[in-house]
């Protein structure tokens, strides 16, 4: 039998049915990781050893009584590398971080724990989070298993990637302003970034606080659904925690869609996206108008300033969150140096990437207190008319549909800084107005993955899983596996 | 606007990084960039909107003032590059 190319679902069912054991689902993942991992490179640390030995515990213990089982018992996982495991090495993909092996487990590692869940490996990203391709990782880049030529999307490409090429059945990454939703659309999977506060940020290196959510990347919805009712609650350890029950997402699915109202805001299906990738949008959003859904166009008037928005918080809070990056506590520390001083600067100067390096300068220019006015400041007062724009929509309408990108995956190389700022422009506003939002495959365009966008309401992720999972059950794009060979070069 | 060299400079040294003077024009280059993009905002009129720091505008979550458990300090100094009696160690 195959494993990789099953679902989480499908592997709990056999595994509930005692026709395959966990130890055999691992050992075909990583089979699966030896041949591949060369060419798609999604991973910075493998844990086969451990992987193994924690597969057979939970095989020992589903012999015993598979009662309480969860549904990730005994199935592996990728975690993005920002997100701490107790003593696995954890990088963020920076070289300052290269040999750091966190004391503590992250909250949502705890969780997964807690649920059997086995962790394989940790996966590949921009550094601390920091770009849209995972070409500023420190260590490796990450392939697009469409096509290899091209980037798989970031920060969490490496995650994107391994689900998408099924080196694991699903990841955890994380975003800040597209970072999970971008590479699951550039991969042709599903991704979701929770509202702000359902998922604990205990143990996720912290990029912009305001911002980060940590979510799963899966290869269909209800595999969606079933990551995160293991990975969400209450934590006191994260002070922007929020408590909003036990919600079983799973249920979502079997919720009938019929008249829920879908806005189509019109700035997010304008000329900056290929229109080859609208027609996409609008050819899935048509499936669900027949299923019952109710589509309307509507405008958000300051969705252009958004990404603006996002460029000055974003790295204002990150030139802050990365001053902790001292060498003297943890992390890289370099060999000469005459005064406390100069450790500092020449640690941060030496291990820090550009890109970083460039956030946190800005970050510490729009936070002086000559530019704070102008910029910082400005931009709060804009993320409050933001959040006005979407209240405003919500008021008549469930959810918004729209392109998850505005364009195709790239060539590895092809896009540098603000071109690459670019990537995020339709993904940020669900990170500033702190929303919920999904992204799933509706099409292929010269093979590769197109992606759908959904956003919800605070706490509305019932309301996107729903409308995800009857567009899905209504197509077959979850069902396209890449044969991961290098595409025909396009011309940088 | 533009940034200057100068500022760069200042800037660098603020946030504790070191410019090679070679690199100074690059990175002076790249952050004007960065802030033609969101000088768009200058477009808006924001006087006397309230500014968003947290979305829930939530207040401090308080708790009583007990003593509980945390990171044992081995651990806590586990990642150090050298230490002594439960201290970090700097060479000067």
């Amino acid at each position: 039998m195959d494993l990789i190319n099953l679902t989480i679902h499908e592997l709990r069912d056999l595994i509930r049915n005692r026709e395959v054991s966990s130890e055999e689902i691992v050992r075909s993942f990583l089979s699966r990781i030896e041949k591949l991992e060369d060419k798609v490179g999604s991973f910075i640390t493998l844990t086969k050893e451990k992987a193994i030995e924690d597969a057979r515990k939970i095989d020992k213990k589903i012999k015993e009584d598979i009662s309480n089982l969860s549904d990730l018992a005994g199935i592996p996982v990728g975690i993005k590398d920002n997100i701490v495991t107790e003593g696995i090495k954890t990088t963020c993909g920076s070289r300052i971080l290269k040999n750091f092996i966190p004391p503590y487990d992250a909250t949502v590692v705890k969780r997964l724990k807690l649920s059997d869940a086995i962790i394989i490996g940790k996966t590949n990203m921009d550094e601390f989070a920091m770009g849209s391709s995972t070409e500023n990782s420190a260590f490796k880049i990450t392939k697009n298993p469409w096509d290899l030529n091209k980037v798989p999307g970031g920060s969490s490409g490496g995650s994107a990637a391994a689900v998408s090429a099924s080196l694991v059945p699903y990841a955890l990454g994380s975003s800040t302003g597209g970072s999970i939703r971008q590479p699951a659309a550039f991969c042709g999977i599903v991704g979701l970034k929770p509202t702000y506060g359902l998922v604990s940020r205990y143990g996720l290196v912290a990029f912009a606080s305001s911002f980060d959510q940590i979510g799963p990347l899966t290869k269909d919805v209800e595999d969606c659904a079933i990551v995160l009712n293991s990975i969400i609650g209450f934590d006191k350890k994260d002070s922007t925690s929020v408590d909003n029950g036990n919600i079983d997402y799973t249920k979502a699915l079997m919720k009938d869609i019929r008249g829920i109202k879908v806005a189509l805001p019109k700035e997010y299906f304008d000329d900056k996206v290929d229109n080859r990738i609208k027609e996409k949008v609008l050819d899935a959003v048509k499936v669900l108008e027949k299923l019952g859904a109710k589509i309307d166009y509507v405008s958000l008037p300051f969705s252009e300033y958004a990404l603006a928005t996002y460029y000055i918080l974003a790295p204002s809070e990150a030139s802050s969150n990365l001053a902790r990056f001292d060498g003297v506590r943890y992390g890289e520390r370099v060999e000469n140096y005459n005064s406390v001083e100069e450790l500092i600067v020449k640690t941060r100067t030496k291990m820090f990437g550009d890109e970083v390096k460039r956030r946190i300068m800005i970050g510490t220019y729009f936070l002086s207190s000559s530019h704070y006015s102008k910029y910082y400041k400005k931009a709060q007062q804009m993320r409050t008319l933001i959040i006005r724009d979407f209240e405003r929509v919500f008021r008549d309408f469930d959810i918004i549909i729209s392109p998850t990108t505005p364009t195709l995956p790239y060539e590895i190389g092809e896009k540098k800084l603000v071109s690459m700022y670019f990537s995020d422009v339709l993904t940020v506003s669900a990170n500033i107005v702190g929303i919920p939002a999904i992204t799933l495959p509706c099409g292929y365009i010269d093979g590769l993955p197109v992606g759908m966008q959904i956003l919800g309401k605070i706490f509305g992720e019932i309301d996107i899983l729903s409308v995800a999972y009857a567009y899905e059950k209504n197509s077959d794009f979850q069902k396209r596996i890449p044969e991961i060979k290098e595409g025909i070069k396009s011309g940088v | 606007m533009k940034i200057s060299q100068k500022e760069i400079k200042h800037i660098a040294k603020l946030a504790k990084l070191e410019i090679d003077e070679n690199d100074v024009e690059k990175f002076t280059n790249q952050l004007t960039a960065i802030l033609e993009l969101v000088e768009k905002l200058n477009e808006v009129d924001t006087e006397g909107i309230e500014p968003t720091y947290n979305i829930y505008h939530s207040k401090n979550f308080f708790r009583e003032d007990i003593i509980k458990p945390s990171l044992e300090r081995e651990k806590a100094l586990s990642n150090a590059e050298e230490t002594t009696e439960g201290h970090f160690v700097l060479k000067i």
